[in-house]
């Protein structure tokens, strides 16, 4: 009488294999399943992001673009599924993050060049070691403006340039920009898109931009990765191609314009799918 | 703004300054008298109502003799005396607790659980009148002086804890992300920017509490076996129908908490100089 009679049943559901991405994958997504409310925003999603590109993400309203990155950036908890950055983990990657709201993403009790000295300092860097740093960036970023003020003292521009200068000091394998020139106008947009191109010509870093601009995708992009309504799938990952630095003649080559186009009719067709 | 060229690929452009405003015009000098015309007129329509007989001067003097011995009494006669006392009363009970509180408030805030399981203590005794707590305070205390400073300590001690508690549970969210995303430990966010961020409400709790302090001293002092300070000298000038002294010291106790109040205004423009911008 032992004998157990309804003894419970594990089904051993096998883990899918792990395939990894193509040669020069940095970021390799695999099985990610977020839920909001009971209900998938993203359900099995696999995803590679190739190394020193800029790939702009770029989708329905709600589809959760913004989510995806701050997923990978470890800003939002996700449900199941792997993140990986050259094969480590999050926690052993430098990543850098670029906020739309730089009025709330600066410490304003800080001077902006503490600001942008902070992370270094997190980093436990010699005094000496982050003022060489600190030079290189006002010389990469060529600072016009004085950086001893407090946040607050600055423009938006001026806010967002030193964002970006804190998000780049300690040199991140990833950057992640979320609408960062969704608060800007439209002068201080231009100047901060040039500041990127130059800066990712300088240093190659990985760039992972959401945009609700789409020219402003395809401009900076190398790839332009297209996302559906929610449960959110990848709808297509289009090739932008054409040489750095991109001008504002670009923005007439045909190449550029063909990108936007069939983005646009992507774009279109998951809208109204 | 206007000088500037946008043309996109344009390696001269440079980005606007914030500093670029016109400086705003001073306001004509009549807009600055503006404020001393309720004073003015209150003190004409006091001036009036005596002289013109519709109250008895026994009841109310008129506002010269009153400025008067207020500036007698606090140029060396008694009322300094008292003055002083209630000072430094109300200083020691807002010592105690801003030491206590800020700590404790900001400590509470970041741990929300710990909040939320003395939320209700901290809300109730901070609705409840302090000088209802002043018979309880004195069977412990006694009728001392440690007593008056107890009560006072305690009503702005609530004050303080739960505005420092809630300005670390309000800290912008999009700060601690952005801290979290640089790689800081918890710790380096709760100093370098949970603690920042509570500074204004906390400011905000303090000058509450200085405010709160000053009336609750004054309260004890009437009623609590008191031989100095300005309750005590309000309550015995009454008694002897000394109505002159009486509306003096009522005057130094309005003119203390007034400066108290712009005291901490001034102090928390310089410490949190970054609020509202």
């Amino acid at each position: 009488m032992n004998a157990v009679l309804n003894a419970p049943v594990f089904a051993d559901v096998p883990t899918p294999p792990f395939v990894p991405g193509p040669a020069g994958t940095h970021i390799t997504i695999r099985g990610l399943t977020k839920y909001f409310a009971g209900w998938p925003l993203y359900e099995n999603f696999d995803l590679d992001i190739p190394k020193h590109r800029i790939v702009s993400v770029f989708g329905p309203n709600g589809c959760g673009k913004s989510t995806l990155i701050n997923m990978i950036a470890g800003l939002i908890p996700i449900d199941s599924g792997e993140i990986l950055f050259d094969g480590k983990s999050l926690k052993d990657t430098k990543i850098g993050y670029v906020f739309q709201n730089y009025r709330e993403a600066m410490f304003p009790w800080m001077r902006t060049i503490d600001n942008i000295a902070y992370p270094l300092k997190l980093e436990g860097r010699s005094k000496a070691e982050v003022d060489r740093r600190m030079q290189e960036l006002v010389a990469s970023f060529d600072v016009k403006f004085d950086l001893n003020r407090y946040p607050y003292e600055l423009s938006g521009g001026q806010q967002q340039t030193a964002s970006i200068m804190r998000a780049l000091a300690p040199r991140p394998e990833v950057l992640f920009l979320d609408e960062p020139f969704s608060a800007l106008d439209f002068e201080m947009t231009l100047f901060i898109r040039e500041k990127l191109q130059e800066v990712f010509m300088q240093t190659g870093t990985t760039m992972l931009l959401v945009s609700h601009d789409l020219e402003e995708a395809v401009y900076l992009a190398d790839q332009v990765l297209l996302l559906t309504k929610r449960p959110t799938r990848v709808a297509e990952i289009l090739p932008y191609t054409d040489v750095r630095p991109r001008t504002v003649a670009t923005l007439s080559e045909p190449s550029f314009i063909a990108t936007k186009k069939l983005s646009l009719e992507i774009f279109q067709r998951e809208v109204r799918r | 703004m206007a000088d500037s060229t946008a043309t996109g690929a344009g390696s001269s452009w440079t980005p606007p300054t914030a500093a670029q405003a016109a400086a705003v015009p001073a306001p004509p000098l009549r807009d600055k008298a503006l404020p001393f015309i309720g004073p003015v007129i209150l003190f004409i329509v006091w001036d009036l109502v005596v002289r013109l007989g519709f109250i008895k001067a026994i009841l109310l003097p008129p506002p010269l003799d009153t400025i008067g011995a207020l500036i007698n009494g606090l140029a060396g006669g008694p009322l300094l005396g008292d003055f002083a006392v209630t000072v430094w009363r109300t200083l020691q009970a807002f010592a105690i607790a801003a030491v206590v509180g800020v700590p404790l408030g900001v400590v509470l805030g970041s741990n929300e659980k710990a909040y939320r399981s003395v939320e209700f203590l901290i809300d109730f005794f901070r609705s409840t009148p302090s000088s209802a707590l002043i018979p309880l305070f004195m069977m412990i205390f006694g009728v001392s002086d440690i007593n008056k400073v107890a009560i006072a300590a305690f009503g702005a001690l609530l004050i303080v804890v739960f505005n420092s508690a809630y300005g670390v549970i309000n800290a912008r969210k999009q700060r601690v992300m952005a801290a979290r995303v640089m790689g800081a430990t918890r710790w380096q966010i709760f100093k370098d920017v949970l603690v920042w961020e509570s500074l204004q409400p906390t400011f905000v709790g303090l000058r509450s509490a200085v405010s709160m302090g000053l009336v609750i001293v004054i309260v004890a002092e009437m009623f609590i076996g008191s031989d100095s300070g300005l309750g005590h000298r309000i309550i015995n000038t009454q008694q002897v129908m000394n109505v002159r002294e009486m509306y003096a010291a009522i005057l130094a106790a309005g003119v203390l908490g007034y400066v108290l109040n712009i005291v901490f205004l001034l102090l928390e423009r310089r410490v949190v100089h970054w609020s509202g911008r």
